[in-house]
C-alpha cells in the first residue's frame, strides 16, 4: 500500500520503537501531525515552546537510555529547537529532531518561515539530513537513529520539506544500516589495554576520573569493580555524577572549578589518572590547576577526536568504556592503597556556603537527601543551585542527575524533568532550579499539568543571578551589572495559577516539614526557598587561573 | 607545518559546506582546497592543504573523520607524491612585449589559450613552486587577473587511496 512520506516517517518512528515524541505543530509539519493524529502507538506531548520539546526529548533520552524525539515546524519552530539540540550535542545525548521545511521547489526563495536549519545545526548535530526524495525517508530515519545512539551519542536532525512529505511511497523499513563514513570503534586496542593494565597495577597514587561516557555506555558496574579491585579513589566530572555512588568510601566527589578541593588535589597529586569518557574541558582541568608533568594519563573514549584534544595523553584507548573496562578487569590485580587513601581522606572537609541567611542551600539539599536517600531523579537548571546540587546531593544511581553540563543552558531542567518523568514514571522526579533559570521556561508548568505528571520543583530564590554575580565579584571588582531582578513574580501564586500546589519557606525550621509535604504530594509541587542575595557557591577559581592551568596542561 | 590531506567524501550537495564549516568553527587554517568527483560518481575527492602544528593537524584528521559524509582521510607525504595546480593568468601584452611573453610561456611549457589586442591568457600546470615562479616573472608585464584551482595530489607508485569496501 502506498502511503505519504509523512506517514512513512511516523511508521519509521514506530519501527524504531518510539513511544513518545515531544513537539509543537505548525504550517510546515501539517502532514506529519496529520499522520500522528491517526497513529495509536506514539504519544505526542505538546510543549509550550519548541526549545522545551528538545529539552524534554533530551531528559527522556538521559533517563531511559533510548533516543528522544522532538518535532517542530520550519523557520522559528526550527530555530527554537537549536538551543535544545546544541545542549544535547555538548552532553552527547541521543535525540532525533524532526523539522518541517518549505516545499523543496521553493527552498532558497526566502519563503514564509523558511530557514536553512541543516546549515544552522551542522556545527552541533552529529549529522543532519535534508530529505529530497520521499522514498529515502525509511533509510534516513533508520540511519538517524543509528547515528544518534551508537558510538558517541548525539543529536541528528531530519528536515522534511512539505511537498516531499506529501509524496506517496511504497513503505519498507530497512533492516540494516550501511554507512561508508560511519563505523565507531568499540573494542579497545589489545596492546593499549596491556599498557593500561601495567600502568594501573604499578601505580602508587592512581585516581579514576569518570565522565558522562561511563553513564552512556552503561559501565557503572565495571567502574565499581575496577575501583574496588584495584582500590582506586574515584572523582567525577559534572556529567559523570551518578556513575559511582556518592556514599562509597572511594568516592571523592566532583572535580573541577566548582568541584571539591580534595578531588582536585587528588588529580594534582596522582601518579596515574584513569580518565573514562570525559573531555578534559576547561571547567574540569581548571580545578586541578594543571596536571603534574609526571602524572601519567590513560584516556578511554569512544570518540578518537577527544583523545589528545585538551590534554596530552600517555595511554590512549579508543573504544566503548564498558568493553574496555571488561578487558582491563581480566588482568587488574587486587591492591590496597591505604596510604594514598588516607592522605586524601585527610583532605576532606565540610562543604561551606558563604553569605547564607537562616537557610543555607546545603540545608535544603541535605534535607532532601535525608528524605530521599538517592532514590530519585534530579534535574537542574544552570547556576548556583546546580553547583550546590552537584556537590552536595549524594547521588546513588546512574541516570539520576540530569543537567546541562557542556552548554550550560538555563531553562533546561523543567522540560528535561517532563521527559524524565515520562521515561520513568515510578521514580520521584525533582527539579532543582533558581529564580533566573525558572523564569526562562516556566511555561512548561502547563505541560506538566496537561499530562498529569508529578514533578517536584525546588526553587532557590536569591532574587538574581548568583553565579554571574560571583564572577562579577572576582573579575569586575564587585560591580554588579544586571544581576539583580528588580521585579519577580510571586512564584507560589504563579504555580497555583497552573493548578500546582506550592509553598514558600523562609526559615530553616520549616524545611523538614515542607520537603516532606512536597514529597508526599501526589501531583506536582513547587517549593520556593528564600535565600539571601549574598549567598555564594565559593571554592571557585578565577577564570584566568583556570585558563592558565588549562593551557599548562597541554604540555 | 603544512600537510596535504586526501579526503574521500560522499558526492552529496552540502558536503563541501560541512567540511569548510568544520575548518572555520574549529579555527583550522585551509591553505588550499580542491574538490571533484572520482572514477566512482558517488564519491568525491578533496585535496586539502592545511597549516598547523602536529596536534592541530591530528585534530583536523580526527574531526574530519567524525563527519558521517567523510569516508576516508589520508595524509599525502610530499616526498612520495606528485602534486599539481592549474593556473590561468591574464597578462598585459603590449605589442612589443608579445614575443617575450610567448617565450616565457614556452620555457614554462605553458599554453596560451586566449589572445586579444592588449592581453593574453596563459594556462600553466605545475606544482606550487613552478606556478609561483611563473607568476613572479609575469608580474612586471602587469597581471590583470589570476585564478588557481588549488593543489591536487596523488601518491607515487602503486599505493592507492581507496574507499573501503562496505
Amino acid at each position: 500500500m502506498r502511503i505519504t512520506a509523512a506517514e512513512a516517517l511516523v511508521r519509521s518512528l514506530e519501527e524504531e520503537k518510539v513511544e513518545v515524541v515531544f513537539g509543537y505543530p505548525g504550517g510546515a509539519v501539517l502532514e506529519i501531525y496529520d499522520a500522528l493524529f491517526f497513529n495509536k502507538k506514539i504519544k505526542h506531548v505538546l510543549t509550550r515552546s519548541e526549545q522545551a520539546a528538545a529539552h524534554a526529548a533530551s531528559g527522556y533520552a538521559r533517563v531511559s537510555g533510548k533516543v528522544g524525539v522532538c518535532i517542530a515546524t520550519s523557520g522559528p519552530g526550527a530555530t527554537n529547537l537549536v538551543t535544545g539540540i546544541a545542549t544535547a550535542y555538548m552532553d552527547s545525548i541521543p535525540i532525533v529532531a524532526i523539522t518541517g521545511q518549505v516545499p523543496l521547489s521553493q527552498i532558497g526563495g526566502d519563503m514564509f518561515q523558511e530557514v536553512d536549519i541543516t546549515g544552522a545545526t551542522a556545527p552541533f548535530t552529529k549529522h543532519n539530513y535534508l530529505v529530497k526524495n520521499a522514498g529515502d525517508i525509511p533509510r534516513i530515519v533508520k540511519e538517524a537513529f543509528h547515528i544518534a545512539s551508537t558510538g558517541r551519542p548525539g543529536p541528528v536532525l531530519i528536515d522534511l520539506p512539505r511537498d516531499v512529505a506529501r509524496e506517496k511511497i511504497d513503505f519498507t523499513y530497512p533492516e540494516e544500516v550501511s554507512l561508508k563514513g560511519y563505523k565507531p570503534t568499540l573494542q579497545g586496542h589489545p596492546l593499549q589495554i596491556v599498557k593500561a593494565v601495567e600502568a594501573i597495577n604499578s601505580a602508587k597514587r592512581p585516581v579514576i576520573l569518570a565522565g558522562g561516557g561511563v553513564i552512556s555506555s552503561g559501565a557503572h558496574d565495571e567502574l565499581m569493580r575496577l575501583a574496588e579491585t584495584a582500590d582506586i579513589p574515584v572523582t567525577v566530572s559534572l556529567m559523570g555524577i551518578g556513575s559511582f555512588p556518592s556514599e562509597h568510601p572511594l568516592f571523592l566527589g566532583m572535580a573541577g572549578t566548582h568541584g571539591m578541593p580534595w578531588a582536585n588535589e587528588a588529580l594534582k597529586k596522582a601518579d596515574l589518572i584513569i580518565a573514562l569518557g570525559c573531555r578534559f574541558n576547561d571547567r574540569l582541568t581548571g580545578g586541578a590547576g594543571g596536571f603534574n608533568k609526571n602524572t601519567k594519563i590513560i584516556h578511554v573514549d569512544v570518540d578518537p577526536a577527544e583523545i589528545g584534544k585538551n590534554v596530552k595523553v600517555d595511554i590512549p584507548i579508543v573504544g566503548d568504556i564498558k568493553n574496555v573496562l571488561c578487558e582491563l578487569l581480566k588482568r587488574i590485580e587486587k591492591r590496597s592503597r591505604k596510604d594514598w587513601k588516607d592522605y586524601l581522606e585527610g583532605l576532606k572537609g565540610e562543604d561551606v556556603v558563604e553569605g547564607c541567611g537562616d537557610i543555607s542551600p546545603l540545608d535544603i539539599i541535605g534535607e532532601l537527601y535525608k528524605q530521599t536517600r538517592g532514590e530519585l531523579i534530579v534535574t537542574t537548571d544552570v547556576g548556583a543551585h546546580q553547583m550546590w546540587t552537584a556537590r552536595c546531593y549524594k547521588f546513588k544511581h546512574p541516570r539520576s542527575f540530569i543537567t546541562s553540563g557542556g552548554l550550560g543552558t538555563m531553562g533546561y531542567g523543567l522540560p528535561a524533568a517532563i521527559g524524565a518523568k515520562i521515561a520513568n514514571p515510578n521514580k520521584q522526579v525533582i527539579h532543582i532550579t533558581g529564580d533566573g533559570s525558572f523564569q526562562m521556561n516556566f511555561a512548561e508548568l502547563a505541560t506538566l499539568r496537561e499530562n498529569d505528571l508529578s514533578v517536584k520543583i525546588i526553587l532557590f530564590n536569591n532574587r538574581g543571578l548568583g553565579l554571574v554575580k560571583e564572577l562579577q565579584d572576582i573579575h569586575c571588582g564587585g560591580r554588579y551589572s544586571q544581576v539583580h531582578f528588580g521585579f519577580l513574580p510571586d512564584f507560589v501564586k504563579l504555580s497555583e495559577s497552573y493548578g500546582i500546589k506550592a509553598l514558600r519557606v523562609e526559615s530553616k525550621k520549616e524545611l523538614e516539614e515542607a520537603i516532606s509535604t512536597m514529597l508526599e504530594e501526589e501531583g506536582s509541587f513547587l517549593l520556593e526557598c528564600i535565600l539571601t542575595m549574598d549567598v555564594r557557591v565559593k571554592s571557585m577559581l578565577g577564570k584566568e587561573e583556570a585558563y592558565e592551568s588549562h593551557a599548562g596542561s597541554l604540555g | 607545518m603544512k600537510a596535504t590531506l586526501a579526503v574521500l567524501v560522499e558526492n552529496h550537495p552540502g558536503v563541501l559546506s560541512r567540511v569548510a564549516g568544520l575548518f572555520a568553527r574549529r579555527g583550522f587554517n585551509i591553505e588550499s582546497l580542491a574538490v571533484g568527483p572520482t572514477d566512482n560518481p558517488e564519491i568525491s575527492r578533496m585535496t586539502i592543504v592545511v597549516d598547523g602544528d602536529e596536534r592541530v593537524i591530528e585534530q583536523i584528521k580526527k574531526q574530519l573523520n567524525k563527519l558521517v559524509d567523510v569516508i576516508k582521510v589520508s595524509f599525502i607525504e610530499p616526498e612520495n607524491s606528485v602534486s599539481r595546480e592549474l593556473v590561468m593568468i591574464k597578462v598585459n601584452t603590449e605589442p612589443e612585449k608579445r614575443s617575450e611573453i610567448i617565450g616565457i610561456a614556452e620555457i614554462f611549457r605553458a599554453n596560451i589559450i586566449d589572445v586579444s589586442r592588449d592581453s593574453m591568457i596563459i594556462e600553466l600546470t605545475g606544482d606550487k613552486d613552478k606556478v609561483n615562479a611563473m607568476e613572479e616573472i609575469l608580474r612586471p608585464f602587469g597581471i590583470k587577473e589570476l585564478v588557481r584551482t588549488g593543489i591536487i595530489a596523488m601518491n607515487r607508485g602503486s599505493k592507492c587511496i581507496e574507499s573501503p569496501e562496505q
